[in-house]
């Protein structure tokens, strides 16, 4: 009868379905999960596979590395909640001290265990324009100006937004020496601007380029470099303002995680492959600007010369930039309200 | 101003058909505004998963559906459906046994409390699960402790699709139960049937297209969940992606055709979904 | 000989009460209550103070506004279209119709984020309905009007399925009766026909809207997500999530919990009225 068909059907299905999950989970070897931030699918698409070639020749081992992407906030709260990480490859130090802090599962001194601040390479932040520049944008403060829409991820969620919020502040800063009052408003004035706040670099990438939203995209300079390759050379431009931040995106092994799954060995490696001449490399010609001297110095033409404020000097650091700019009732909380009546008018 | 008809004129007047062929402006109207409404909102949106999934051609539109990940996404979109749909049929029948055949203080909460999931957020969904079994939830350490992954991982996954579509069956069968009474479960019992050959040879018999139903609705959402496993999932791709997952993956890795040719395989089951559904109402109207 | 009284008896002579019931009972609570009890217990952590300042914010607040505001707009505009559509498929034969008559449900099988994908792809700036009506001024992704069009696109099918039932039993005699009393058809529909489907209207334009009020992923995808503008309540959640603020994530999750339970009671409330109706009439 027809319901007992269904039944056993749909009994069938799951045995079957059991079966192959069973199957799917067993392979030889190693696996470790890197959890990573937004814009860095396609680089480590390349790392992985390079990694993987060497530890395989070098140890006779197969290793697969699993990947996840998200916004750098959001990644880590996924960490702290359980996600079993290895390495977390994030976009500011902020939310790996977070996950230092909240789970417990690395130390709280783990940027120095790396050279250079723990991170392996380095980006800025610039801005996409339409080809032939139309609304004439040349620094940051051609931002403000009425009639100019500027699309930037949303701070609250995404790593790459806040480095674009700092810029901007540190840009306005430097323009009015320091003058809170005048900074402050420079900064609400750029967000008054702003038309879509994605939740992740990418998503206001795909806002920009794909949907035609906006005149000026403030993103990761490797963000923008791979969607000019990607999307069109012909549409868009590079425009590079006078100040920008030293992003500096870190790494990490998760202490707890790798010592639990017995793969510290291949992290550290891992992590160490992103340092070495290979790796360098790789991220060098995905866009990100490579600390090690020959992959710069081979490099040099596709990243621009910038004035570069780090987070360090400029804001004392992310736990301080954090609680005063990004936490609740921080800077931009603040300056964010009042923009509501001028973008509702739009 | 009234007209006067005669007792006959009534009787022998021409009755209107079931449904009008001729169609004065005023159904003209409604007709229109009706039929622009679904396309606006329905046909369009239709038409443009298929049409940019097959923009780049149907050479990337296969490749995007047999690429590894997009088959791990298949493969755990159907794992999930697989379990939890045959859960939830199980709790409806049962929860609509007890429902229809029998009177009990507290019913009509209880009937309340099955169809809360339908009105919850599936963020929301998402949410509780973490509180309870993230690393900083309820059973989080325990489960920690005991190398159990239940968050980010697949039973995480399944446990969100179940909530969402947890009072899809039975929404179904309540009400067809309860409308088809207790007579003939009654006469059964008296008859000597014991509880279980009541439920086989006479109840479900009974209700079975509204089974087929409610366990259809129940398949298409389980597929196509999509905010409920965002927050549980690790998003680890070709581990903790389901279908729904992989599509916006793929769409922020600006790879769009492929991001709608796996949209229109989710598509497809919509439309079979659909297609077998009004198949059942015309076996029910027979 | 007095009647057989069976139905007063609490256990029939029906078995498996017990067994039922209690599977029941343990299925909904291990899935549904246990955990959704969790976010209350969370959201106790913060005390009275706190649990206000988290969900009165002003950014929360926009976010209700949009949310509700969106959801009671778009079930509103399914009310008055849903109807049109199910009067189309009940009065009149088209070539076509048992087709249009299945795709009515696609909202309800096609999975969100497809959905929010192709309204995302249709309605933007070079879409193919976004850009007629950019040109007329009228921008749709990435504004509350595209939050309202995802809302329409989820709670379509709910008017147009519970009024649809209504329809086909509706007793043609009475419409018949009043026509050849005099009554033109705007009379006959708004004062015979129209309460009589009321209860089914407005149970499906409370379905529609208790639907549209905790929708995701297609509202993400065609939203603009600007905070105070155009932020639907389930992403703060979400970003509350992400900044770790569990118990403030909870607690605007409580706020719309107690929504969506008052919702609940109203459409089950309105789904008897129906069935007394219906039931009145046999």
């Amino acid at each position: 009868m027809i319901r007992k068909t269904v039944l056993r059907n749909f009994l069938l299905a799951a045995l079957g379905a059991a079966a192959l999950l069973g199957a799917a989970v067993t392979h030889a070897g190693v696996t470790l999960l890197n959890v990573s931030y937004d814009p860095t699918r396609e680089l480590y698409q390349d790392v992985n596979k390079a990694f993987a070639a060497q530890w395989e020749a070098k140890n006779k081992e197969k290793v697969t590395i699993r990947q996840s992407h998200g916004g750098s906030g959001k990644q880590a709260r996924s960490v702290i909640d359980g996600l079993e990480a290895d390495v977390v490859t994030l976009a500011l130090a902020y939310d790996i001290d977070e996950i230092a802090e909240r789970a417990k599962l690395l130390p709280a001194d783990w940027q120095k265990r790396l050279p250079a601040n723990a991170s392996p390479y380095t980006s800025t932040i610039v801005f996409l324009v339409r080809k032939g520049n139309p609304k004439q944008i040349k620094d940051w403060n051609d931002l403000i100006k009425p009639g100019v829409a500027v699309i930037t991820p949303n701070p609250k969620t995404s790593g790459g937004a806040r480095w674009n919020y700092l810029a901007a502040w540190a840009y306005a800063e430097r323009k009015f020496k320091g003058d809170a009052r005048k900074t402050e408003d420079f900064v609400q004035s750029v967000f008054r601007n702003v038309l879509v706040l994605d939740s992740g670099a990418r998503g206001s990438t795909t806002t920009f380029v794909e949907r035609g939203v906006g005149d000026v995209l403030i993103a990761w300079e490797n963000e923008v470099l791979l969607a000019l390759k990607e999307l069109g050379p012909d549409k868009f431009e590079v425009i590079v303002p006078s100040v920008s931040m030293l992003a500096e995106p870190p790494v990490a092994v998760v202490d707890k995680v790798v010592d639990k799954r017995g793969t510290r060995r291949v992290a550290e490696a891992y992590v160490q492959f992103l340092y070495s001449d290979a790796g360098q490399e790789i991220a060098a010609k995905h866009y990100y600007r490579p600390r090690n001297e020959k992959a710069a110095a081979k490099y040099a033409a596709q990243f621009p010369k910038v004035t570069l404020f780090t987070v360090g000097e400029s804001f004392g650091g992310w736990q301080k930039a954090q609680k005063t700019h990004f936490a609740d009732g921080g800077s931009f909380d603040k300056l964010y309200q009042p923009a509501v009546k001028a973008a509702v008018k739009r | 101003m009234a007209v006067e008809l005669t007792a006959s004129e009534l009787l022998h007047a021409p009755r209107p058909a079931a449904r009008a062929k001729a169609l004065p402006w005023a159904a003209i109207a409604i007709g229109l505004a009706a039929l622009s409404y679904l396309a606006l909102f329905l046909f369009v949106p239709l038409a443009a998963v298929f049409f940019e999934a097959l923009k780049k051609g149907f050479g990337v539109y296969l490749s995007a559906i047999s690429e590894p990940d997009a088959w791990s996404a298949i493969r755990l979109t159907l794992i999930a459906a697989a379990i939890a749909v045959p859960l939830n049929l199980v709790f409806g029948v049962a929860a609509a046994w007890a429902i229809a055949k029998f009177d009990f203080p507290g019913k009509s909460v209880l009937v309340t409390l099955i169809d809360l999931p339908f009105s919850v957020s599936p963020v929301i969904a998402g949410l509780i699960y973490v509180l309870v079994f993230g690393l900083q939830g309820w059973f989080g350490p325990w489960l920690a402790e005991h190398d159990l992954r239940i968050i980010f991982a697949v039973p995480g996954i399944v446990l969100a699709t179940v909530f969402v579509t947890f009072p899809f069956v039975a929404r179904e069968l309540i009400p067809l139960m309860q409308a088809q009474g207790r007579e003939e479960e009654e006469a059964a019992a008296l008859l000597g049937a014991s509880g279980w050959q009541t439920l086989w040879r006479v109840t479900l018999p009974n209700v079975k297209w509204g089974l087929l139903y409610g366990v259809i609705l129940c398949n298409a959402r389980a597929m196509g969940e999509f905010g409920a496993v965002s927050v549980v999932s690790g998003h680890v791709r070709g581990l903790t992606n389901t279908l729904p997952l992989h599509v916006e993956i793929l769409y922020n890795e600006y790879q769009f055709a492929a991001a709608f040719a796996c949209a229109s395989l989710l598509a497809c089951l919509a439309l079979v979904t659909l297609a077998l559904k009004s198949w059942i109402e015309t076996r029910t109207k027979a | 000989m007095a009647p057989l009284n069976l139905a007063a008896k609490r256990h029939s002579v029906l078995p498996g009460f017990g067994l039922a019931l209690g599977l029941t009972i343990t299925y909904l609570s291990l899935i549904v209550l246990i955990p959704l009890a969790a976010a209350f217990i969370k959201t106790a952590t913060l005390t009275l103070d706190q649990f206000w300042a988290a969900v009165s914010a002003p950014r929360v607040v926009a976010s209700y506004q949009l949310s509700f505001g969106a959801a009671l707009l778009a079930a509103a505009m399914n009310a008055v279209f849903g109807l049109a559509v199910a009067w189309v498929l009940v009065r009149y034969d088209f070539p076509g119709r048992r087709i249009v008559d299945a795709l009515v449900d696609l909202p309800f099988a096609l999975p969100t984020a497809v959905a929010g994908i192709a309204l995302a792809a249709v309605y933007s700036q070079n879409g193919w309905l976004g850009a007629p009506l950019a040109a007329l001024g009228i921008k749709v992704a990435y504004t509350p009007l595209g939050v309202f069009v995802a809302l329409a696109f989820i709670g379509l099918p709910f008017v147009v399925r519970t009024v649809q039932p209504v329809l086909e039993d509706l007793d043609r005699e009475f419409e018949e009766a009043a026509h050849s009393l005099g009554a033109s058809p705007a009379q006959t529909f708004l004062r015979v026909v129209l309460p009589a489907i009321t209860p089914a209207l407005l149970t499906g334009f409370t379905l529609a809207f208790a639907r549209a009020l905790g929708e995701y992923g297609s509202v993400i995808f065609v939203a603009g997500n600007m905070p105070m503008v155009s932020e639907i309540t389930p992403l703060i959640i979400i970003t509350k999530l992400e900044q770790y603020d569990y118990a403030g994530a909870t607690a605007v999750a409580v706020v719309m919990l107690l929504a969506s339970f008052t919702l609940l009671l109203a459409i089950n409330a309105l789904q008897a009225w129906t069935r007394r109706r219906q039931g009145e009439k046999t």
